[in-house]
This record gives structure tokens, sequence and C-alpha cells, in this order.
């Protein structure tokens, strides 16, 4: 007789919610799933990258709202390879889930099957090997009519946290986007077009292809010779605007 | 537009109340040495009627000066004055009516036998002014109080709506979901804590249930039920929940309206304790003196934590229903430092008995 589950490796999940209790349902759960190793329990969005990087598994079941960063934050900041599974007593963000790409999206409560068939859906992704670009789609996820409150950036085993109102500008350079906040600048792997669609366009303007600068630091736009202009901040820093641009910024400005 | 006017229906019986003066007035002219009487009559009928018309431009200086509220002399003088006018006017028109009626063969003379007249017609316009004017008080006096029981019914609705609301909001499902999800968990883990649980929230939701049928409770009853409320979040948070208050013996009994502190205790809870890594103490203080109730709720939160939606429909809800009961005298004020968030309310103190 053959075990369930035999013949498929033991795959390292790790569970992320702030409450304990729901931490220990959630691990009774999956250590009954045939294959699934649980690696670790994380209390907080921080503590789940730090055992992230450290504990490689390969399936996460994450809670939503927790401290520091929020479920989607961390999806967006985990390395791609890993599987998410949402778990979380709100209906409301299902659809956010999905844009993006959590494998799958558990209310609260659950049975033990529930998990089991979100552990099977992590296997299947897994074994199809597509990597996603959280990053990518969590920006364009936001629920209609609201924007991008801040930014999170990895650098190594540390994490930003850039609120929208500190963040002057943001250049794109190659695959990377440079953001620029009070005299920092931080790098993110993004494109500028899906970062600019989620931020606010009377507080954001993209004055051109590679530029976005925060409308208030502007303090006045210098004509630049066939019919292109330079932008000039508040701190004098000079930003190229596109005729594209400057229509965008004469909308706004009237 | 004066209300007599404004609706059909009110006129005629208004005309018809007037017959009777015509009745006055016409003994008045035909007095001995006066008028004779089918002059009288045919002089009476049409005046009496005019000045019913006349009358109600009384509404206007009485409108702008009510008799509670204005100052003595003004009010006389001004309708003083609008008397003068009213009946000069009048008095003038029975003039032109006696001289046209004088064309008549049977009327001769009546223009010389009405000048005899004029000042007793004057002094009989002046007192029907005053008829005119008590009768204009009247309706506005009515109108007020029309008025103010049409507010009162819309304030009744508005009050009414509000508690709706509040009791639609008050059990928050994703906190049912929560607290079920950590009784499955308790359920094997630690059996004893997980019946321990369901009593509690078996407990808040009895309580929550029976106070929305009320307009009224004691802060002591609310503290109850935030309390219970508390003791569900505690099995979920565990240490990283903490809860001080400080109340009084007499602000217990103040009275305040239903399920008023427990959705900002679930709030400071949500918003704030959830959002630390460590927890923190959710502060409630209730005091009573100098006829008012004061109450402050006081939670840090971790400004470095990612908002979560729904705060701003719970505090705007509650000020809605203190707007609504109390008006003018209720203070609210949600105030965001930067780690702590208050909650300040002052509202008149009611006693329970």
């Amino acid at each position: 007789m053959t075990e369930p589950g035999a013949g498929t490796a033991q795959i390292g999940v790790l569970i992320v919610d702030d409450e304990e209790p729901a931490r220990s349902i959630l691990r009774e759960h999956l250590e009954r799933v045939p294959g699934v190793r649980v690696v670790g329990e994380c209390a907080n969005g921080f503590e789940a990258l730090r055992s992230a990087a450290e504990l490689s598994p390969r399936i996460v079941f994450l809670d939503i709202e927790m401290p520091k960063l929020d479920g989607f934050e961390v999806l967006e900041l985990l390395d791609p390879s890993i599987a998410a599974v949402f778990v979380t007593a709100y209906d409301a963000y299902a659809v956010k889930a999905f844009e993006v790409h959590a494998v799958d999206y558990v209310l609260k409560p659950f049975e033990a099957s529930r998990i089991a068939l979100a552990v099977e859906r992590a296997r299947e992704r897994l074994s199809r090997g597509t990597a996603v670009r959280a990053g990518e789609l969590h920006a364009a996820a936001r629920p209609e009519g609201t924007y991008l409150a801040r930014v999170v950036v990895r650098d190594g085993s540390r994490v930003h946290i850039i609120p929208v109102e500190r963040l002057d500008a943001v250049v794109a350079q190659d695959d990377y986007l440079a953001l620029k906040s009070e005299g920092r600048t931080y790098l993110k792997q993004q494109t500028l077009s899906s970062l600019a669609a989620a931020l606010d366009p009377t507080r954001f303007v993209r004055v051109h292809r590679s530029h976005v600068v925060r409308l208030d630091l502007l303090a006045r736009l210098e004509p630049y010779g066939n019919g292109s202009h330079v932008a000039v901040l508040a701190d004098g820093t000079r930003v190229p605007v596109s005729r594209e641009g400057h229509a965008r910024l004469k909308e706004l400005l009237g | 537009m004066h209300p007599i006017l404004a609706h059909q229906g009110r006129l005629l019986p208004y005309l018809a109340a007037c017959a009777p003066l015509a009745v006055i007035v016409t003994a008045l002219l035909a007095r001995p040495g006066g008028l004779f009487l089918g002059e009288a009559v045919a002089l009476a009928i049409p005046l009496t009627f005019a000045y019913a018309f006349m009358g109600l431009s009384a509404w206007y200086p009485c409108r702008q000066l009510p008799l509670t509220g204005s100052k003595a002399l003004p009010l006389v003088l001004t309708h003083a004055a609008a008397a003068a006018l009213i009946s000069g006017v009048w008095v003038g028109l029975a003039a032109l009516l006696s001289g046209a009626y004088g064309l008549i063969p049977a009327f001769r003379g009546l223009q010389g036998r009405f000048a005899s007249q004029a000042v007793t017609l004057f002094a009989a316009g002046v007192l029907l002014y005053l008829l005119a004017a008590a009768l204009n008080y009247v309706l506005l006096a009515l109108e007020a109080a029309a008025q103010a029981q049409r507010r009162e019914a819309e304030l009744a609705v508005l009050a009414r709506e509000a508690e709706l609301a509040v009791l639609k909001a008050q059990i928050r499902p994703h906190f049912l979901f929560n607290s079920l999800n950590s009784i499955s968990a308790l359920a094997s883990s630690d059996p004893p804590r997980a019946q321990q649980m369901c009593v509690r929230l078996g407990d808040f939701l009895r309580k929550s249930l029976s106070l929305g049928e009320k307009t009224s409770i004691s802060v002591g009853e609310e503290l109850e039920l935030s309390r219970a409320y508390l003791a569900v979040e505690q099995l979920r948070f565990g240490a990283r929940l903490e809860v001080e208050e400080d109340l009084d013996e007499r602000s217990s009994r103040c009275l305040v309206p239903p399920l008023l502190l427990q959705p900002l205790v679930e709030n400071a809870v949500r918003h704030g304790i959830a959002t630390r890594v460590e927890g923190g103490r959710v502060r409630v203080g209730v005091a009573c003196g100098g006829g008012r109730l004061r109450i402050l709720i006081e939670n840090p939160f971790d400004p470095d934590s990612p908002s979560r939606p729904g705060s701003g429909r719970g505090l705007e809800n509650v000020r809605q229903r203190l707007a609504a009961r109390y008006g003018e005298e209720a203070l609210f004020a949600a105030k965001r430092l930067a780690d702590r968030y208050l909650v300040v309310i002052s509202v008149p103190a009611e006693l329970s008995a």
C-alpha cells in the first residue's frame, strides 16, 4: 500500500499571520497534508521576509492585515518563485489577490480539506515553473478610486517604506526604477508605467517617458528648444519634460 | 405669500367669517344723523370685503416684528403707522365709492352725508386693523408650531437612521470570522479556551443585540459591552492587547446612546493595537462633572504599518449619532498624533434615576 502523497517531494511551507491561534490551526492542517513540511511561523511582514530568505519555503500562507507590511507588500518583496496563498477573514481582497497572481485565497474560518486544496494548487503552479512578478501587478491591482499610499523597496535584507508624500521623483533606469526620497535614492525592479498608474494623478505627473515628479516640488518650467521643456524642482534638480509631459502639466496647472 | 391666500379652501371660510363685520360697519354708518340704511348697506358690504383683503397686509409687519423678541416702541409705532395708512386708504376708498354712488339718482346727496361719517369709519378701520394684526399673529404662531413639529420629526428620523446604521455596522463580519477562526484553532489545541471564547463571543452578541433596541443606556452598560468585546479579542491577540479603564461611579450612571463606545474601542484595536508587532494598551477614560460627560479613548498605533480600510466610517457614524441626539451640545474630536490616536467626546451629562 502506498502512502497518499508518497513520491511527491517534501515541500517547505511558511506560515505568516499575526494571531497565534490562526497560526496554530494553519500549522495543524498543513502538517496533515502529505509531503508538506512547515518550515516556520512568522507574526509580521518583516519576519516573513527574513524567514523566507533563511528557510527558502516553496509556499507561503499569508495573512493580509498585519503590522509593518501587509500581505500584498510581503508578496511584492518575496522571491517571485515562491507560491503565495492568502488566508484572511476578508472577502474584499479576493479580486486584488488574484490580480497579484496569488495561487489561492482562503477565507477564515476554513476546513482542513480547504488547506489541502490550496497546497494542491500551489504544487501545480510550482510544477509549471512560472515565475510571478508580483510587484508589477500589485501596483495596478488597487481598489477603484484609491491610490498607492506607500512604496515598499527591498534592499538586501532591509525593507524601506516610502510614503508617497515623501516620494519626490522617479526615474526609469534600464530594468529598475530609481525612487528619490528626501535626498536618497532607492532602486526597485518595476516598470515606470505600472508605478505611475498607481500614483495619484493629481499629485504625481509623468513629465517624460522615464520621469515622474511630485507636482508640489515643481518650481518652474523653462523652454529647452524644439518645443521641449525642462522642469526645475524646488531643490534645483532639472528634469526633462517631453511634449506629452508638457501637455499633462498644462492641463493640471491650468 | 400670505397663508390664507396660499392655500385653496382657506379664503372662503375667511371671507365668510368677515360677513358679520359688514353688519357692524352698516350699523356704524346708519347711526342716527348718518346714512340711510340702504346707503349704509350698499357701502358697508364692498368696504368690508375690501378690508378683508387689505387687513391681510398686516402679515408683513407682524412677521417682521414678532411679539416676543421685539422692542415695545418700534412695535407700537409700526402698527400705529400701518393702521393709520390702511384706514386712511380705506376711508379714501369709501369716499370714492360714495362719490360714485352719488351719481345714481336714488343715492343723491350721499357724498355729503358720508363726509360726516368719515372720522367714525377711520376709527373703525383702526380697530379692524388691530383685529387683523391679532389674527395674523395667531397664524404666525400656528405656522411656527407646525414648523417646529416638522423639524422635530425630521430630527427623529435622522436619529433613527443613525442608530440603524450603527446597528448594521455593529457586528462587523471580519470580527466574527476572525473569532470563529480562533475558536476553530483552539478547539483542537486548547479546548477549554475554545469553550471560553464561545462563551465570551455569545456574551458579546447577546449584549449587543439587546442594546440595539434601546435609545439610551448607562455608561456602565456600554462599558460592559466593550469589555465583552475586548474579552474575545484578548483571546485572539493574547498578551499584545492590554486594556486600562478609568471611570468613577457617577459617570457609570450617566446615559449615552447605545453602541457609542464599543465601535470606538473596536477601532482602537483594529487600527491601533493590531498594527503594532508588540501590541499595546487601549485606554478608556470616562469622567462626569460640571454638567458634562467626557469620554476619552486612546490607543497607540504603528505609523509604519499600512493603514487599514474602514476607520473613517465608524467615526463618522458616531459623530452623526451624537449630532442627531445632542445637536450643537456634542463635541467629538478624533486626533492622530505621531504614534497615538485619541478620540474625545463631551456631551451634556444625563444621570439615570
